[in-house]
């Protein structure tokens, strides 16, 4: 924990997280496991670490469909995961 | 908002092809713009965080870059490549922070890369599997496997360098399994003493995770766990057994992106884009760089991209020795690729019950029924998910022996206001 750090709050549990890391890497080190519920309700999370391949989606200040592993984190921005589909 | 822009040549990917592409023309004075997807330009190999220190290699590029005058736009998906019809012969479609940009150029370079190969096996789909250069990029943005336990299994150079990451940055290594068998690593190895550079990388990657088994001719069949992976099956053909795993990575070495070139009609062959010496495709005025035109590594990839980017300016600059060069590194890919290409066996691993489309779920038994990629898409939805088939095509390829179905634009999902914006802007001549 430094004072870089920057505040996200994921499923309403608030993180302080390192700045420049991206939203899959501050969710796999908070140990949130699904990012997302697939269409037949498995849980699923990151795999190609890239964007290619659509498993880490998860809603990102309300927008959904975001691809963890693309974004950042900034500061106050709130995570949502285990959506249905996203 | 839709942002129309103008630039003499629009280089798609910012990896070692596209900055040297980027660079190349800019430094002979053409306009140039960058598009990349990630947060900083790199590409996977030279991925790094802002601010972040790369290898020298990487920060001489990149500094050249700055010096460049390429714009370079950050955080974009192109949707589209098109031929425009108002004289500047192509128009780009992306999508730029939720909004849309047009972009007319005269010439495109594609440096579109590449992307893991995943076979799939029962249990591939459970968080905590996670591809071999993917484990890489996770790490690199960010992410801590301090205390993990992780097997690596898959195929391929890229297997040493994702061992030592892991190792060094604290990841407990269970066993690093490369499927290739044992004569044929070693026969690879052998005939690399033209290039002791490479060797001597090779083993200092090895030294750096030295306690782990490195063992060749092993795969792995299975993932177990419920909401998470925690053991894997692993398999050498005659003995069969199981390691407790927190992380699997794996991945069978990496697979061209080819989608914009094929949304632009170039011609594509054995999953790579056809170039001829001056790195141009088979449409007149795209050029290709990098190993969307063959999978060969970033030595390889800068030197095409070098020769793309000039030849892109239509400037008589003589780029004879670097050919030469091309030509030698494109023959000890080739090499590459043979030794490591997935073995027969990896075929065996997938059961009915195991989901090939991970966008749609749609498991192997369903997809087996029909007789190619499009009767798939249209019958199961497998392909038709946000990856637009990116992931199950290439599996699909090898399991079935199917080839692509066709790629339609957009390539890559986008909300439907930038989609609404596109077509709006691009009708504006029209009478409708």
């Amino acid at each position: 924990m430094s004072l870089r750090d920057v505040r996200i709050v994921v499923n309403d549990r608030e993180l302080r997280v390192e700045p420049g890391i991206t939203i899959a890497a501050a969710l796999l080190n908070a140990g949130v496991q699904d990012f997302r519920t697939s269409v037949t309700g498995a849980p699923r999370a990151a795999l190609c670490g890239m964007g290619v391949c659509f498993e880490c989606r998860v809603t990102v200040d309300d927008v959904a469909q975001q691809r963890a592993c693309l974004i950042a984190v900034r500061d106050g921005m709130r995570v949502r995961t285990g959506g249905e589909h996203a | 908002v839709t942002r129309v822009e103008r630039a003499d040549i629009v280089v798609i990917g910012a990896g070692p092809a596209g900055i040297a592409a980027a660079v190349s023309a800019s430094e002979l004075g053409a306009s140039v713009l960058l598009f990349d997807h990630g947060l900083e330009p790199g590409g996977q190999i030279w991925r790094h965080r802002a601010g972040a220190r790369v290898p020298r290699t990487a920060s001489r590029w990149l500094a050249r870059l700055r010096r460049s005058g390429a714009r370079v736009l950050r955080g974009v998906s192109v949707l589209d490549v098109r031929r425009a019809d108002d004289g500047s012969p192509f128009e780009i479609v992306a999508e730029h922070d939720g909004s849309s940009a047009v972009v007319h150029a005269r010439r495109i370079v594609l440096a579109t890369g590449a992307r893991e190969l995943f076979i799939p096996f029962p249990g591939w789909t459970l968080p905590g599997v996670v591809g071999v250069g993917g484990a890489q990029a996770l790490l690199k943005a960010g992410t801590s496997f301090r205390g993990k336990r992780v097997v690596i299994a898959g195929s391929g150079p890229l297997l040493l360098p994702v061992a030592a990451s892991l190792a060094t940055r604290g990841a407990r290594l269970a066993i690093v399994a490369e499927q290739t068998p044992r004569e044929a690593v070693v026969s690879f190895v052998s005939g690399l003493w033209r290039s002791p550079s490479l060797l001597a990388q090779a083993a200092q990657y090895r030294a750096r995770f030295a306690s782990t088994r490195y063992a060749t001719g092993t795969w792995v069949t299975e993932a177990h766990g419920r909401e998470h992976v925690t053991a894997v099956t692993l398999t050498d053909g005659r003995r069969t057994w199981r390691e407790d795993a927190d992380v699997l990575c794996t991945g069978y070495g990496l697979v061209p992106s080819v989608e914009l070139a094929r949304v632009l009609g170039c011609d594509v062959r054995d999953d790579a884009v056809v170039v001829d010496d001056i790195q141009q495709t088979s449409v007149a005025g795209v050029y290709a760089a990098g190993e969307v035109t063959g999978v060969g590594g970033a030595p390889l990839a800068l030197i095409e991209g070098e020769i793309a980017g000039t030849a892109a300016t239509a400037r008589h600059v003589a780029v004879g020795s670097l050919m030469h060069r091309r030509d030698a590194l494109r023959a000890s890919a080739r090499r590459m690729r043979a030794t490591f290409a997935p073995r027969a066996e990896l075929r065996a691993c997938v059961t009915p019950d195991t989901i090939v489309c991970r966008c749609e779920d749609v498991t192997f038994a369903a997809v087996s029924r029909a007789p190619n990629a499009r009767a798939a898409k249209l019958y199961t939805r497998a392909g038709m998910g946000p990856c637009q088939g990116r992931t199950c095509a290439p599996a699909l390829s090898f399991l079935c022996g199917w080839a692509p179905d066709t790629v339609r634009s957009p390539v890559e999902p986008a909300p439907i206001s930038v989609l609404a914006t596109d077509s709006t802007s691009s009708d504006s001549g029209a009478t409708s």
